[in-house]
């Protein structure tokens, strides 16, 4: 999702080269209105073009899916169902658990990245290709590599027992312990998805002004406190569509934990695809997904509303 | 790990054998799993007769249909794709329907596949097929399944059913006095114990993975064997036992097990030493290592010998522009020299009794077989009929059993609670449809009521 207010709008309306503000030149005569004539419309086409197409009228056939029952009656049928299918709150628990744990790791981990990549040390930009490989994973892929590492007879098991610190095959992926199968899905997850968050950090730290960085050291800061009252602050816009991005996609993830957990838990994208896939239940399937679309509505509104960005930070 | 090949007889890299490989390989491996997972082949080049099917849908699978089974017709060029995802195949093939016009000449699938394709848009009637293939004699009660709504909708064409594969290993703990190749499933149950107890693990393995199939395992096994019937017997106090007793077996089974889809691959790697599958996902264990797996039939129960068999069959879209070509390429199909090439390259089973198997089977391949004849031989067999009915539901159906299987083994959830609700969800399912009973509960001529 894009960061509305953190592109052209703010600076358009800024101030001029001189530092007067656009708005305070009265004798300055209104500059004519230039014609725009098709052009812009024009270039605009495609994309709203492939908006409706993709995901306007899949939208508006997910609603009508959602809010019409099997014989295609409108009504709530569908949603009634949708909240008494089995293992459908602990798959909003589920969801809800692995994002609270998903996210300030990964968010952490894309910082430090960030901050590594952005450093300017010998081989910095190495590291930024390096960290973009898993990128070009899908995560089908992903998930069918971190089951060969955690299943029983797998990698990690094999490592642990060739340093004696196992002797028998621990079960990582055992029904029995949910929150251990949550959290290698949590690494599966940063490991693959971690690189989408460094982009964007390393970004926003590069449209960082040099100045206050310098400013800082003029003053002796520390590097800890130039990070945390310098570096921080004027990175929260890109913070924030980093956290949004990152929580709207963690809501889709399903592949790897398809791959890893199988039917010893679901998640909301897990009930969603097998309620299509494997059940043949495109209302159902519908309706969770807007469930989905809804709490990424939600947690995007929370986000902006948690992190306000003041008009300084944009300029 | 158990020794074996790190390449299997395709030469593609199993994900078993990356772990030997080296984590180099371990991205090539994932990369022909993701092909086995969802491989949607591409064309086999330069055919006019397009072949749709949701089986034989892995890369080994798919390169052995286009190589060792298509490549001898000699009418047309074929060129075959195959969804490891039935819910696509259905979709192209309404899609196509709807549309009234399409690529695909011909469709391949399973009989709940051609029931839930004939709720959705009038299939072609294949009645003029199957008399022109009258000396295939195939068997009258596969006949009877190819009929849907009153025609028949496909032409028999593979077969296969469920069985039991061990490594040799574990015959070692068989508690003494059992014969597995007649079980009883309290002898699996103190086998699993004995198998815990020896090696500190739970070696039993079923493939309850959302793509798995251990739907079957209640619906055509366990229901039939312990109470007799299914639909009739859901809640029944038999059934309250059956269930029961699957979570004294679910206590030495492997826990990993909601994350296997097919069984070759746990078997092959040591996870598991006893596991339950369809035969074709067995195969892979048992043609690579013929020497370290034997294949036995499912246990019997209280009420006998439970089982399911799996019919596959082709079909003809409305659509379709080469209906002679089609006919012909069907002809071929059901050939005996082709379906012996397709029982040795991909372990499906020709649509005949096992009296009429060539002898010439490859080891794995000849297992299965003696296997398959000593589960329909059994005393107390007990056939189940494959769902009837259903039509759209069949899905549904399913999502009951493996509900009711995930709150009962996974979620700890009280049985007999359980299965009340379960079989008021079951109830509207056979209402909706308007199915009647199928055996191995007494046929009914209403709605089937869910005892």
């Amino acid at each position: 999702m894009a960061e509305p207010d953190s592109t052209g709008g703010a600076a358009v309306s800024g101030t001029t080269s001189a530092g007067v503000p656009v708005g305070l030149e009265p004798d300055q005569p209104p500059a004519p209105r230039r014609r725009r004539g098709l052009a812009p419309y024009v270039l605009l086409a495609p994309s709203v073009v492939y908006l409706v197409v993709f995901f306007i009228v899949p939208l508006l056939q997910g609603l009508r899916l959602a809010f019409t029952g099997t014989g295609g009656q409108w009504g709530l049928a569908t949603v009634h169902q949708l909240l008494n299918d089995p293992g459908f709150w602990s798959s909003v628990w589920n969801t809800l658990i692995m994002l609270a744990i998903i996210l300030p790791v990964q968010l952490i981990l894309a910082l430090a990245m960030s901050l590594l990549v952005n450093s300017r040390l010998r081989g910095s930009a190495f590291w930024f290709y390096v960290y973009m490989l898993p990128l070009g994973i899908s995560d089908l892929t992903s998930g069918i590599i971190w089951y060969s590492i955690f299943t029983q007879q797998g990698w990690l098991n094999s490592v642990l027992q060739d340093l004696g610190l196992i002797h028998h095959p621990f079960i990582w992926l055992s029904y029995q312990h949910q929150l251990l199968i949550i959290a290698t899905i949590v690494v599966a997850e940063a490991w693959r998805s971690t690189s989408i968050i460094v982009i964007i950090l390393v970004g926003g730290l590069q449209a960082i002004p040099k100045e206050y960085s310098e400013a800082a050291d003029v003053f002796y800061a520390s590097p800890w406190q130039k990070l945390w009252h310098v570096t921080l602050p004027l990175l929260r816009p890109t913070l924030r569509t980093a956290l949004i991005l990152r929580t709207v996609l963690a809501f889709e993830v399903f592949a790897t934990v398809i791959a890893l957990a199988g039917s010893s838990l679901s998640v909301l994208a897990t009930k969603a695809n097998n309620a299509y896939t494997q059940y043949q239940e495109p209302h159902l399937a519908a309706a969770y997904g807007i469930l989905i679309m809804l709490l990424s509505l939600v947690s995007t509104a929370l986000f902006l509303v948690m992190l306000p960005v003041r008009t300084e930070q944009l300029q | 790990m158990d020794g074996g090949p790190a390449r299997n007889h395709d030469g593609l890299i199993s994900r078993r054998g990356a772990l030997r490989l080296g984590l180099a390989a371990a991205g090539g491996a994932a990369a022909a799993g993701l092909l086995d997972a969802c491989s949607s082949g591409g064309s086999s080049g330069g055919g006019n007769l397009v072949f749709l099917s949701d089986q034989l849908s892995t890369t080994p699978e798919t390169s052995d249909m286009r190589g060792k089974v298509l490549s001898g017709f000699k009418g047309s060029g074929v060129s075959f794709t195959s969804f490891a995802d039935a819910t696509q195949f259905i979709d192209q093939v309404v899609a196509q329907a709807k549309a009234g016009s399409g690529t695909v000449d011909l469709i391949g699938g399973l009989q709940g596949d051609f029931v839930a394709l004939e709720a959705q848009v009038p299939l072609r009637d294949m009645s003029d097929v199957i008399s022109e293939l009258k000396d295939r004699n195939f068997p009258a009660a596969y006949l009877d399944l190819a009929k849907i709504k009153g025609s028949y909708r496909f032409v028999p064409w593979i077969t296969a059913t469920y069985l039991m594969a061990a490594n040799k290993n574990a015959l070692n703990y068989l508690p003494s006095g059992t014969d597995v190749n007649a079980l009883t499933y309290d002898q699996l149950l103190a086998w699993g114990q004995a198998l815990k107890r020896a090696t500190g693990q739970q070696v039993l393995g079923f493939p309850a993975s959302p793509k798995g199939l251990i739907k079957r395992f209640f619906q055509g096994y366990l229901y039939p064997s312990y109470t007799g019937g299914l639909n009739t017997q859901f809640k029944s106090a038999a059934a309250v036992s059956m269930w029961q007793y699957f979570k004294q077996l679910w206590a030495v089974t492997n826990p990993q097990s909601p994350t296997y889809a097919m069984m070759d691959e746990p078997l092959l790697s040591g996870e598991v030493w006893v596991a339950w599958d369809h035969a074709v996902r067995l195969s892979n264990a048992l043609q690579q290592q013929p020497d370290n797996f034997v294949v036995f039939p499912a246990p019997s129960g209280p009420k006998g010998l439970g089982y399911e068999p799996v019919l596959g069959g082709l079909a003809i879209p409305t659509t379709s522009k080469h209906v002679t070509q089609a006919k012909s390429l069907i002809s071929y199909l059901t050939e005996q020299q082709t379906e012996t090439t397709m029982l040795n390259a991909e372990s499906w089973f020709p649509p005949v009794g096992a009296s009429a198997l060539p002898s010439n089977l490859a080891p794995g391949v000849g297992a299965e077989a003696k296997a398959i004849d000593a589960t329909t031989g059994a005393p107390g067999a007990l056939a189940s009929q494959l769902p009837i009915g259903l039509g759209a539901q069949s899905a549904t159906y399913d999502k009951v059993f493996v509900d009711t299987f995930t709150a009962i083994a996974l979620n700890g959830a009280p049985i007999p609670s359980t299965l009340a609700s379960e079989a008021t969800t079951l109830q509207s399912v056979l209402q909706q449809a308007g199915a009647a009973c199928w055996k191995p509960d007494p046929v009914s001529t209403g709605v089937c009521q869910v005892g």
